[in-house]
Formats: structure tokens, C-alpha cells, sequence
């Protein structure tokens, strides 16, 4: 807003300034509610996506001397850091397919869980409602850090629980995070223990949503539990399984510090095979000095992300009709 | 007929009361099991851990992991810098995402829809897409090192606004009318009546910032590199490299910062869930 006229219109009249406050200040208002939010989003969002397009483009050549102030000598190289990461880096691709595996495997494992406990939870006589939403929410709102750590040791092969657990049903455990089979499932077990009971939560308050009257009309018509469940429940849900499934992908491809820590970065497990897209960024960008590369690592993430997310809000679209 | 199906129901009823019983159940230990683990091993010594059979309690209870955590590294100094990072970031988190909130849900202005667009549009991107830039603006800002970088950048939360303002919708037009008939100012109205009816949901907003600020790693892990000015979230995650700290000693340091996080669910259960799910279920 111009200060400069303000000032001037306050010179002229003495108290327009006061004045011009109290008849428009609910017109003004909302733009200084929100100057935080804007003055954040061009200084934290707009402005680092442009420096990292920019930057997306070019190639690390050296390093200026310390007196010269120790930046990063840059060398525009065009479009190379794409091609090279579409078409030759084998890591990349490694670590995308990983991406995709882990939200396949936990989305398909956990949206039936999830909806299963959440059925359990909203079911009348139930026991242990409170204990149960303590331990489903437990995981969920446990550091990633911690949890990592935790399964590194409860996967180790030979003093890890997973293996006792095994071994009291007479099964040989195998060796988990150290095997490059078993890394995915080892980490989409981790995925399942931290997100299972906090989707379900989703759930529950959506099931709580569904209207008695509704249910019980149909069961009146005739209609067994099983196309009640089919035909209003699943419908009434449509929102939840919207936001699970969507969260779920871009935190899948954002996956981090759980396979940070039980990996034990800069390991990422036998052939890569516990590469997150996230964690190669960070490879490339910190510990190689690579800032160009890792810009258009995260560019093309974030493609990917978009175009992921808007094909799975088609979907519910069509599904909705 | 109608009363056949009322039976077959009951009947149905009682076997499924069973098996959601059950299943809850089994869900809760197997939830309970990692953490059971990190407690139990918190009190072990480092050769009950490595030595079979494998027990699910201590075979002899002992603090020795909590002494080294506290002698051998820097935990404590640890703690005191996430509590206050946390804090600060929490009540101005609050604060902001509040004002947000307000203008949005109470106010008619020009561009309305487009900022609204750009809060629903940077909830769905990931903020960890701008790492690298993010990192350099931090260094040409000299914040490497700073808890500004911690607090600052992320302190407008788009999801915290999202959920400020389907609150704050709730408040009635008509005290706010009648408020301004008396001559309070907008910025009053705020404070005094926005506020104060939204409370506990600004509890809600503010322990979710606390615990996201409390659990971020990617973030510290680049804009800290000194291990005196580390958050818990990186002190522990390195806890094994330069501390050389065994297993026993990161659990327990894993447990002392797992607990107050549960403890503020377990008192605030319920509008938590409430406050998360709210969004959801609405679409």
C-alpha cells in the first residue's frame, strides 16, 4: 500500500489518516493477515524454485578459492542433467522404482488393513477403544529417526525380534536389510507398522460419518451387511481414500529418514535397492556437490509427484459418478 | 420375517464383537512390540542385547545406558535445543497460520480464491523438492548453523492455515458485526474474540507443529552442522559415528525422546485425532 500517499492525504486534512483507518481497515486487513503467508511463500517456495531451475541446468565445474569466497564454479550445460537422469543414470531409475514399489506395496497392503481396524474400532461393544487409538496413533507420531533405529535392530538376523519371532514358529530368519530381496518388504513392514493405525483413524472418523438412519433403511429393504458396506459405507469413505492414497504417493517418493537410518546412510542397501529419489537427491546434492544434478533430480520428483497425484484425483473423479 | 433378521444380526453380532475384539487387539501389540524393544533395551547391558535366547525383558536392569547418553555425548544440550527450536517455532506457527486463517475464513478480498489456491497448491508439493536452493538461501542468509533456519523457513505452515480456517469459519459473523458497531478494530477482534473462541484449536495446531518440529530430520541434518547446536532428531541419528555409542545408549535416547511426545497425545487424544482427521473426511 503507498505510505507515500497516505502521508501526503495526512498533511492536506489532519485527521484523514485515522479516519481513512477506520473506514477501510476491514478492506485492508486481510492483506496484512496474510502478508506473513505471502512474504514466506515468495521468499521460501517461489524464489528457491526459480534459483533451482536455474540451477537445474547447470553442471558443478570447481570450486572458487576460499579467498574468492569458496562458492561453487557453475557451467550452463543445457538440458544434460535431464537427459543424463532420464536416459543413463541407472541409480536414479533404481531409486524411483524403489519409490514406486514402496506405495504400491504399502497402498495394497495397507488401505484393507487400515479399513479393517477401523471397522474393528467403530464396531459397538468394542473393548480397549482408548488403549487402541493410543497404539495406533503411537507410531505415527514417533520420530522417524527412532523408528528407523529400531528396526535395524529388531531386522538383525541373528538378535533381531523379526528372527526370534520366526524362529518360535520353527522358521529360519533370513538376513532382512541385508538382503537386496528383502530390503522393500523390510521397509514396507516398517511403513505398514507407522501408517497402518493412523490411516485407520482416517477411516474411523469417516465410518463415523456414515449416517445409522441410512444403513439401517437399506437392512430394512433387504439389503445384506455386505452390499450395505459396498453400496453407502465404501462411498461415504470416498474422501478418506482420496487423502490416504494421495498422501500416501508423495510420501512414498519423500521417503527419508526411515530408510536413512535403518539402511545406515550413505549405505542404501545391496544394489540400491533401498534408493529413495529423496535420499539420492541428498547423495548428489551435499555429499557430491552436484547442486545441478540434485535441482533436477528434484524437478523431475516433483513432476512425477504432480502427475501422480492428479491421475489418482481423476480416478476418484470418475469413480464418483 | 422382520424378526428373523433382527436374530441372524444378534447372533451375527456376538462372533464379530470377537473378531473386532481380536483384531484390535492383535493390532495393539503388534504397534506396542518396537517400542517394547526400545524400552526394553534402554535398560540392557550391551552383552544381554547380543546373547540368545533373546528376552523380552532385561535379564539384569540397569541405568548404564542412560549414564553414557549423558556423559559421552551431548543429549542434554540436545534436548534443551529442540524444546526451545520447537517453542519459538510452535507459538509463532500458531500465531501465523491463525492470522492466515482469519483473513480467509472472515474476510472478503480481492485475489481471495488465488491465495487460497496457492495454500492448496503448496500443500500438495513437497517442500523437500527445495533442498538444494533452500540450503543456499540459508547460507546467503549466514543461517547455516542458526536456529532461524530451523524456525523461519517453515514457520507458515499452508496445512496449519488449511486447518485454522475451517476453525475459525465456525466463529459467528454477528459477534463480529456487533463488535464492530461497538468500534472494535479488526486487529482487536483478532485478539479478542477470534482467538479466544478458536482456543483449542490452536492447542491442536500447536502440538502438531511442536511434534513435526520435534521429528524433523532432513531439514536439521542440512542446515546444522555443528554437533553442540544439533536437534535430537540428528544427535541420535549419529549417535553411533563420532560418540561410538552402542545400541543400549541410542534406545534410551531414543525412549527420553519418544516420551514427552506420547505424553501430550495421551492428554490430548482426542482433539488431536479430531483436529487431523477433520480435513479428511470433509474432501
Amino acid at each position: 500500500m503507498s505510505a507515500h500517499t497516505l502521508t501526503t492525504a495526512d498533511n492536506s486534512q489532519p485527521f484523514s489518516l485515522a479516519d481513512w483507518w477506520s473506514r477501510n481497515q476491514r478492506k485492508v486487513i486481510p492483506y496484512i493477515f496474510l502478508a506473513p503467508f505471502l512474504l514466506s511463500f515468495a521468499i521460501f517456495t517461489v524464489y528457491p524454485a526459480g534459483v533451482s531451475l536455474f540451477l537445474s541446468f547447470q553442471r558443478t565445474r570447481g570450486f572458487q578459492q576460499p579467498e574468492e569466497g569458496g562458492g561453487i564454479v557453475l557451467e550452463y550445460k543445457g538440458w544434460a542433467n535431464y537427459e543424463r537422469l532420464l536416459t543413463k543414470d541407472k541409480r536414479f531409475r533404481e531409486s524411483m522404482i524403489n519409490g514406486v514399489e514402496f506405495w504400491l506395496g504399502t497402498l495394497l497392503v495397507q488401505m484393507p488393513l487400515a479399513l479393517a481396524v477401523a471397522l474393528a474400532l467403530n464396531s459397538p461393544n468394542i473393548r480397549f477403544r482408548i488403549l487402541g487409538r493410543l497404539a495406533f496413533f503411537a507410531p505415527y507420531i514417533t520420530s522417524a529417526v527412532v523408528v528407523g533405529w529400531i528396526f535395524r535392530f529388531v531386522y538383525d538376523q541373528n538378535f533381531g525380534w523379526m528372527n526370534s519371532a520366526l524362529a518360535q514358529l520353527g522358521i529360519e530368519g533370513p538376513a532382512w536389510i541385508r538382503d537386496a530381496n528383502l530390503v522393500m518388504p523390510s521397509l514396507i513392514i516398517l511403513g505398514l507398522w507407522t501408517w497402518v493405525g493412523f490411516n485407520s483413524l482416517f477411516f474411523l472418523a469417516g465410518l463415523q460419518n456414515v449416517p445409522d438412519d441410512l444403513k439401517e433403511a437399506a437392512r430394512i429393504d433387504g439389503a445384506t451387511t455386505i452390499r450395505v458396506f459396498w453400496h453407502i459405507t465404501i462411498p461415504f469413505l470416498r474422501p478418506v481414500f482420496v487423502f490416504v492414497v494421495v498422501t500416501g504417493g508423495i510420501g512414498s517418493f519423500s521417503l527419508f529418514s526411515q530408510p536413512y537410518l535403518l539402511l545406515d546412510f550413505p549405505n542404501t542397501g545391496p544394489f540400491d535397492s533401498g534408493l529413495f529419489p529423496l535420499m539420492y537427491l541428498y547423495d548428489m546434492g551435499f555429499l557430491n556437490i552436484r547442486m545441478g544434478y540434485a535441482s533436477a533430480i528434484g524437478y523431475i520428483l516433483t513432476v512425477v509427484i504432480l502427475i501422480i497425484t492428479g491421475m489418482q484425483l481423476l480416478l476418484f473423479r470418475l469413480w464418483k459418478v | 420375517m422382520f424378526k428373523r433378521k433382527r436374530e441372524s444380526a444378534m447372533g451375527a453380532s456376538r462372533v464379530s464383537v470377537m473378531t473386532m475384539n481380536t483384531i484390535v487387539l492383535v493390532g495393539v501389540l503388534l504397534c506396542a512390540i518396537p517400542f517394547v524393544y526400545m524400552i526394553s533395551a534402554s535398560f540392557r547391558r550391551e552383552g544381554d542385547l547380543y546373547k540368545l535366547p533373546v528376552t523380552v525383558y532385561p535379564r539384569e536392569w540397569t541405568m548404564h545406558n542412560f549414564h553414557t547418553l549423558f556423559e559421552k555425548t551431548e543429549y542434554v544440550r540436545w534436548y534443551g535445543n529442540t524444546i526451545f527450536t520447537a517453542s519459538i517455532r510452535t507459538v509463532l506457527g500458531v500465531y501465523l497460520a491463525a492470522l492466515a486463517g482469519a483473513a480467509f475464513a472472515k474476510y472478503d478480498f480481492r485475489f481471495k480464491r488465488f491465495f487460497f489456491f496457492l495454500v492448496l497448491a503448496t500443500l500438495t508439493l513437497p517442500f523437500h523438492m527445495l533442498l538444494i536452493p533452500l540450503f543456499l538461501l540459508m547460507r546467503d542468509f549466514g543461517w547455516v548453523d542458526n536456529y532461524l533456519a530451523i524456525i523461519v523457513p517453515g514457520m507458515v505452515n499452508v496445512f496449519n492455515i488449511f486447518l485454522m480456517r475451517q476453525y475459525i469459519e465456525s466463529v459467528p459473523d454477528e459477534l463480529m458485526d456487533a463488535a464492530r458497531i461497538d468500534g472494535a478494530s479488526e486487529i482487536g477482534m483478532f485478539h479478542r474474540i477470534i482467538l479466544p473462541l478458536v482456543r483449542p484449536a490452536l492447542g491442536v495446531v500447536g502440538i502438531l507443529t511442536f511434534v513435526w518440529t520435534w521429528n524433523d530430520f532432513l531439514w536439521p541434518l542440512v542446515v546444522l552442522h555443528d554437533d553442540a547446536k544439533y536437534l535430537l532428531s540428528n544427535g541420535i541419528a549419529t549417535m553411533d559415528g563420532p560418540y561410538e555409542v552402542e545400541t543400549g545408549a541410542i534406545m534410551a535416547g531414543s525412549f527420553l525422546a519418544t516420551l514427552p511426545i506420547i505424553v501430550i497425545f495421551l492428554l490430548m487424544q482426542r482433539q488431536i485425532i479430531a483436529g487431523l482427521t477433520q480435513g479428511a473426511i470433509r474432501g
